[in-house]
């Protein structure tokens, strides 16, 4: 992989989405600074507005086109190309989207810093998702994290949320630290280079020729800091507090951004490091980590998917359920190693756009617990009771949301699923997809209890509707076409698009 | 000259002693400081392979500077959010943080 040449402008615009959440971080600051209090309407509005403008930036500069053509920028710190794209978008919209749904949420919203940390922690995101170097992916790792450790804990004297910051902050930083650990032995093994793309051509050359234990070291140490970060298990012990602790906006923030921008620097990190084709004193290494990714993969699926059984509070309950999803979407990692480069460009599609939906999906439930749990104060499956005569419309978005998580059509889980399994078994691992398969059943189980608590089930409130303000109904709308319109008529279309340019990822 | 394997084996040897701390110690300060000493661990590796693998590529150093600037504002931030946790609970063991368990 060449580094491009550098030319200031078509460097530029490589990271022109970053320069924006630059600005707009400056601009939240200085209104927040200026605007007189209980004006945090217009912060928010502008943060979100911001955020989604700036989402359409990485699509006007696709790759390929003439003023910015795919490779690595400034120096090979940073990959211009379809993956980093699609994961752009993903987290710049899903910040957007959580700015505006926190707008009315007590002791969060209502302060301007709020809107100033998620803007910092997303453009650690964006450049998770372009990171092509050692130094480049661990400083914007951090730049993800540490604000996302403060907005954990940003609720100031709420118990709950100062306890799931602690938590949050001391396994994510031993995480990390592990990882590092792992990142500084792969620049020892690589004869001191950075860059990863530099590092997987390193080891799979004559001058590596030593063995390959050391280097599978340094590769668990790495996944065990990405298995953290995307809530895999066996790391997935601060999950469940941290989500039910930490404020719900900021909950569904952690669920859906940092767990996309992981995951495309894991998918980034195995095909630059670990490609396919990597053999090191005659070991596959490729064996090694599909063996490990299926292995956290069923894990997770079994172990998310059983507990969440038992779950009685909704936010709990979202917390295993997005350990599900984490495995699901080790499916499609582990469908990296196929032979051909066909099987892979599906994997890489499959996984973003597994991402993609879940995201919008995940959102939309969150909206409607943060509606929920801000006019009754309550975040227990049990008091949703009777929501689909107290607010009909609510009860139908959490429906969608709930039928999607699950995979059930006609909404994009059905084909988030159904993308990666088949890309489970067109790379060879039948076994795998039947697994998944199985543990989508044990899913809708618990999808559809909540469900019938719902529409089934009586209560007293019934005759007090819960009032939905403007940028709700837009984040509830926006979320709510998407999962339909990617669970029927544009499902196959955007994946083939994927399908076609992650195709793009593995000339050369 | 000091072999390289031996800057490697001390980097090892306070890793794990970081490790250790961070798995055994009840106080979340004493955590903290069990990540601060992993962080030089990885310092001392790579500034040890810098030095002996690609003195002239000064991607080593570089490295470990920003990993300097990141573990301080990892301390600011976490020691901030234990200090909350201690105004709410007047504790900063470990055990004591525990209203949410499944």
């Amino acid at each position: 992989m060449i580094v491009t040449e550098f030319d200031l402008a078509t460097s530029l615009l490589a990271i022109l989405p970053e320069i924006a959440l630059t600005v707009l971080a400056l601009i939240v600051l200085a209104l927040d600074l200026s605007l007189p209090k209980g004006q945090h309407r217009t912060i928010a509005i502008v943060a979100g507005l911001g955020l989604g403008f700036t989402a359409a930036l990485p699509l006007i500069l696709w790759p390929g086109s003439q003023a910015t053509p795919e490779g690595l920028y400034w120096g090979g710190m940073v990959r211009h190309d379809v993956l980093s794209q699609i994961f752009k978008v993903m987290v710049l919209l899903a910040a957007g989207i959580t700015c505006l749904m926190s707008i009315d949420v007590k002791g969060v919203g209502h302060r301007g810093e709020f809107y100033l940390i998620i803007i910092v922690s997303t453009l650690g995101m964006t450049l998770m998702a372009g990171a092509a170097d050692l130094i480049m992916a661990f400083l914007a790792l951090e730049t993800t994290s540490i604000p996302l450790y403060l907005l954990a804990a940003f609720k100031r004297g709420d118990q709950k949320s100062a306890e799931s910051g602690v938590k949050y902050f001391l396994f994510g930083s031993f995480a990390s630290a592990l990882m590092l650990f792992g990142m500084s032995l792969l620049f020892g093994f690589s004869g001191g280079q950075t860059s990863l793309y530099q590092i997987g051509q390193y080891l799979g050359s004559q001058a590596f020729a030593d063995n390959a234990i050391p280097v599978l070291g340094a590769l668990v140490l790495v996944i065990v800091g990405f298995g953290f970060k995307i809530s895999a298990v066996p790391f997935h012990f601060w999950t469940p507090d941290v989500y039910e602790g930490s404020p719900t906006p900021v909950t569904a923030f952690l669920s859906v951004a940092s767990k996309s921008a992981s995951f495309a620097l894991l998918v980034r990190f195995l095909m630059a490091v670990f490609p396919a084709a990597l053999v090191i004193g005659d070991a596959q290494i490729k064996d090694f980590w599909v063996q490990l990714m299926a292995a956290s993969a069923v894990i997770s699926m079994t172990i998310g998917n059983v507990i969440a059984l038992a779950q009685r509070n909704i936010k709990r309950l979202l917390a295993y359920s997005s350990i599900a999803q984490a495995g699901y979407t080790l499916i499609g990692v582990a469908a990296l190693q196929a032979a051909s480069t066909d099987v892979q460009a599906q994997a890489v599609a499959s996984v973003g756009f597994y991402m993609f939906m879940y995201v919008f999906t995940n959102l939309l439930a969150f909206t409607v617990v943060i509606l929920f749990s801000e006019a009754t104060g309550s975040e227990t499956i049990a008091d949703l009771a009777g929501l689909s005569r107290r607010s009909p419309a609510l009860a139908l978005m959490m429906t969608v949301g709930l039928l999607s998580l699950a995979g059930v059509p006609p909404t994009a889980g059905f084909f988030g699923k159904f993308f990666v399994f088949n890309a489970a078994v067109q790379a060879d691992l039948v076994w795998l997809a039947v697994v998944g398969v199985l543990n989508a059943i044990i899913g809708l189980y618990y999808y559809l209890v909540v469900i019938k608590v719902m529409y089934v089930d009586r209560s007293e409130d019934e005759d007090k509707p819960i009032p939905v303000s403007r940028p709700y109904a837009w984040v509830l709308a926006i979320t709510s076409l998407l999962v339909i319109v990617l669970g029927t008529v544009g499902a196959q279309v955007v994946f083939d698009w994927a399908v076609r340019s992650a195709g793009s990822l593995f000339v050369g | 000259m000091v072999p390289l394997w031996a800057y490697l084996l001390v980097a090892a040897g306070l890793f794990c002693l970081g490790a250790y701390g961070v798995l055994s110690r009840r106080n979340a300060i004493a955590v903290l400081m069990g990540i601060e000493l992993m962080l030089n661990a990885v310092n001392i590796n790579l500034v040890a392979f810098w030095r002996y693998l690609s003195p002239l590529n000064m991607a080593g150093q570089a490295f470990t500077a920003f990993i300097f600037v990141i573990a301080a504002a990892e301390a600011a931030v976490g020691l901030a959010i234990i200090i909350s946790v201690y105004r709410s609970r007047q504790s900063v063991i470990v055990e004591d943080v525990d209203i949410m368990k499944w």
